[in-house]
């Protein structure tokens, strides 16, 4: 697992680098080897997690792998076996979940049907004992925040699920609280309204100055929101990175093919250059990729590469030096999506892989036809050596 | 087009089925019960005049019609005997139903938050008793607080009282058979909201900053309200008409209105009179059931 403690790169540094940096200030949020057991089973397995203060932190992976139940731990509904979690560097253990400084927005808004807006909003305030008018003024703030201005007055049944996840969102956020926990809180809308949320989501916490941490298992998501993405894996944490680096540097095969879609070539080193490595692959014979910053161990390992990485011609570039890595194979199946074609290529080794080819020219969209013959090259830099 | 006719036809019978059966078995019965109401006692087989008869024509028809008055009720109005009867009645059902709430609310809230596997064992052992027949479980409880009785008798055994106390014919008494009896009607509904309630909602209220106390008063009883509102009127309505548990367990100083009924009706023949009683229980009862109905609407509309 790559623990990277750096801070968010800006997009145009080209290579991260291997060492983590000191980090300016300890973090808001330390999981500790967190172990949760269901009877026999380990919903979460061993989790190690620093999050830092006024960070978008995204927990993801898919369905059943124990997202939900470290967040419950953090929120204080469940009570791991074994390991510590820290806040602001206190122990949160004994710290029933009424006196956490910690708000969860949950997975379906959990609004209270016999309130309406403003006392669903108003809730966590009178509870904390705020005086009367503050209260007034609060959920005024926190009802323009998320936009439900008119809509005070009505109870959640009478809202559509958009305004039901606002709703929850302005609760959740009323406290202030140092952290704020977010469950899957966009799986109930529909894609369109999805992606404007998303965007909303982190203009909020960007003004806020929250540290909030999602759960979700749409990869997607989590890289449109998130500064920081944790992938688990079967209630263990995979990699936790940034997420060009999840992109681009996967960790392990795993994390490779769930993080967007992924060639992989299944192969042997046969030689160690200074900064390249030749792997001997059965659907693809000779690939050269580029030295990964850690060295690898492994001799079977995977060379993987992104669809939109790979670029197809009609015969062997020649004089290319770049098209080292050339594959031939039968276009099988294309899929036009709008802004790329998604090819389908039969290789001749027998292997199947995917190339994007982004559609720059509008008249020119159609690409290469099926069952055409087509040349498959990629670049060892454009090529992700994966051990694990 | 075809289609519609074949599913329309039984869909139309289901909509009239329970107007059917109420006509059927509501509203002649109870035609009967208020012509007899504005009838008077007779020495004859009927027990009442007029009689209606289709034998006499149309001019005894209506001359029974003319006969007809509503004296009964007069009668319930000036005599002291019905009117505590009535109030008589309607406080011991809400006492009976406030300490059933009392009791049953805990238990229902308990059982909804056992495994769901116990949920199922818990409910059978609510509903075991009705395996026995009512009458035998209300005797059961004579045995048990009559002079030597099994209470007595162990309260004398642990030395809590030195001389047998006096239980049965008490209104304590009535209360311990009325409570038992309708336990399970109390609960059963208390149960069915509780268990639908929504756990993250608690949780909900608890990351909020609600105190266990706070949660249960703020979310949990204001959203068990419906379960609070059927089990309560599905044991006030029938307490009130109660006669068999205050005739056997209750003394005989003040009555429920079922015992003066029974009275009216049994020892002294008196067949309008208690029918008279009747239909002014009715009304009595109407009154809950009509209350419940418009808040029930009225919180329907709210959330509309
Ligand atoms: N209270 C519980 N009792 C037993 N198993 C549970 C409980 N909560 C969650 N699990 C199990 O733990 C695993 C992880 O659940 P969860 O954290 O909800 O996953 P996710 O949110 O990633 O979809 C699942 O296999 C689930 O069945
Ligand atoms: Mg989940």
């Amino acid at each position: 697992m790559a623990d990277d403690i750096a801070t968010p790169e800006p997009a145009a540094e080209p290579t991260p680098s291997p060492e983590p940096r000191p980090d300016p200030q300890p973090p808001i949020l330390r999981i500790e080897n967190v172990v949760k057991t269901f009877g026999s089973f380990r919903a979460v397995d061993g989790v190690s997690l620093d999050i830092r203060a006024g960070e978008f932190f995204a927990l993801l992976g898919p369905s059943g792998c124990g997202k939900t139940t470290l967040l419950r731990m953090l929120a204080g509904f469940e009570t791991p076996d074994e390991g510590r979690i820290l806040l602001s560097g206190e122990d949160i253990a004994q710290v029933l979940p009424h006196e956490r400084p910690v708000n969860m927005m949950f997975q379906n808004y959990a609004l209270f049907p016999h309130l309406n807006v403003r006392d669903n909003i108003a809730f966590g305030l009178r509870r904390a004992g705020m005086p009367r008018a503050e209260i007034t003024t609060r959920v005024a703030e926190m009802v323009a925040l998320v936009r439900l201005e008119g809509l005070e007055k009505r109870k959640p049944d009478q809202l559509s699920g958009g305004q039901k996840q606002r709703v929850a969102l302005a609760r959740s956020l009323a406290r202030r609280p140092q952290v704020l926990l977010l469950d899957e809180p966009m799986a109930a809308l529909d894609k369109k309204l999805r992606e404007s949320t998303q965007f909303e989501l982190m203009e909020l916490q960007r003004r806020l100055g929250m540290t909030f941490i999602i759960v979700t298992h749409d990869q997607e998501e989590a890289m449109t929101v998130a500064s920081r993405i944790g992938v688990m894996k079967a209630g263990k944490l995979e990699q936790v990175a940034v997420p060009r680096r999840l992109y681009e540097e996967p960790a392990s095969r795993w994390v490779a093919q769930f993080v967007g879609d992924i060639n992989l070539f299944e192969g042997e080193v046969t030689a160690r250059e200074p900064h390249r490595l030749r792997v001997s692959t059965a659907s693809a014979g000779e690939l050269v990729a580029a030295q990964p910053v850690a060295p690898i161990d492994e001799s079977k390992v995977a060379v993987a590469i992104r669809p939109e990485k790979i670029r197809l011609a009609l015969r062997r570039p020649a004089g290319d030096a770049a098209a080292i890595n050339c594959v031939e194979g039968i276009i099988s199946d294309t899929s036009y999506l709008g802004g790329k074609t998604v090819y389908k290529i039969r290789l001749d080794g027998g292997a199947a892989i995917h190339a994007a080819q982004a559609n720059t020219a509008r008249l020119d969209a159609d690409g290469y036809g099926l069952n055409q013959r087509v040349v498959a090259w990629f670049t060892p830099d454009d090529c992700v050596v994966l051990e694990r | 087009m075809s289609a519609r006719r074949i599913f329309s036809r039984p869909a139309r019978f289901a909509a009239i089925a329970p107007y059917v059966w109420m006509v059927l078995f509501f509203l002649v019965p109870f035609a009967f019960v208020a012509k007899i109401s504005l009838s008077q006692t007779a020495i004859a087989q009927p027990p009442y005049t007029p009689v209606f008869s289709l034998a006499g024509g149309w001019s005894s028809l209506s001359d029974a019609f003319a006969a007809l008055s509503p004296d009964n009720f007069r009668l319930l109005l000036s005599d002291d005997l019905y009117l505590s009867s009535y109030l008589r009645s309607v406080v011991v059902a809400l006492t009976s139903t406030a300490i059933l709430l009392l009791i049953g609310y805990p238990i229902a809230y308990g059982m909804a938050r056992l495994p769901r596997r116990w949920q199922g064992i818990a409910m059978m052992l609510v509903i075991i008793p009705f395996w026995t027949s009512f009458l035998i479980r209300i005797y059961a409880w004579v045995n048990i607080l009559q002079h030597d009785g099994l209470l007595n008798q162990i309260l004398l055994a642990l030395h809590l009282v030195s001389t047998p106390v006096v239980w049965l014919s008490t209104d304590s008494a009535m209360y311990v058979g009325i409570v038992y009896s309708y336990l399970p009607f109390m609960i059963l509904p208390l149960f069915a909201t509780l268990t639908k309630l929504e756990p993250a909602l608690e949780e909900a209220a608890a990351d909020l900053g609600a105190s266990p106390r706070e949660i249960f008063w703020l979310v949990t009883f204001p959203l068990s309200l419906p379960g609070v509102g059927a089990g309560s009127l599905l044991c006030f309505i029938p307490i009130v008409g109660e006669f068999v548990i205050p005739d056997l367990l209750a003394g005989s100083k003040s009555l429920m209105i079922g015992q003066t009924l029974w009275l009216e009706f049994f020892t002294n023949k008196d067949w309008p009179v208690a029918s008279s009683i009747a239909v002014v229980l009715l009304v009595v009862l109407l009154l809950p059931l009509l209350l419940y109905d418009r808040l029930q609407r009225r919180q329907l509309e709210e959330s509309r």
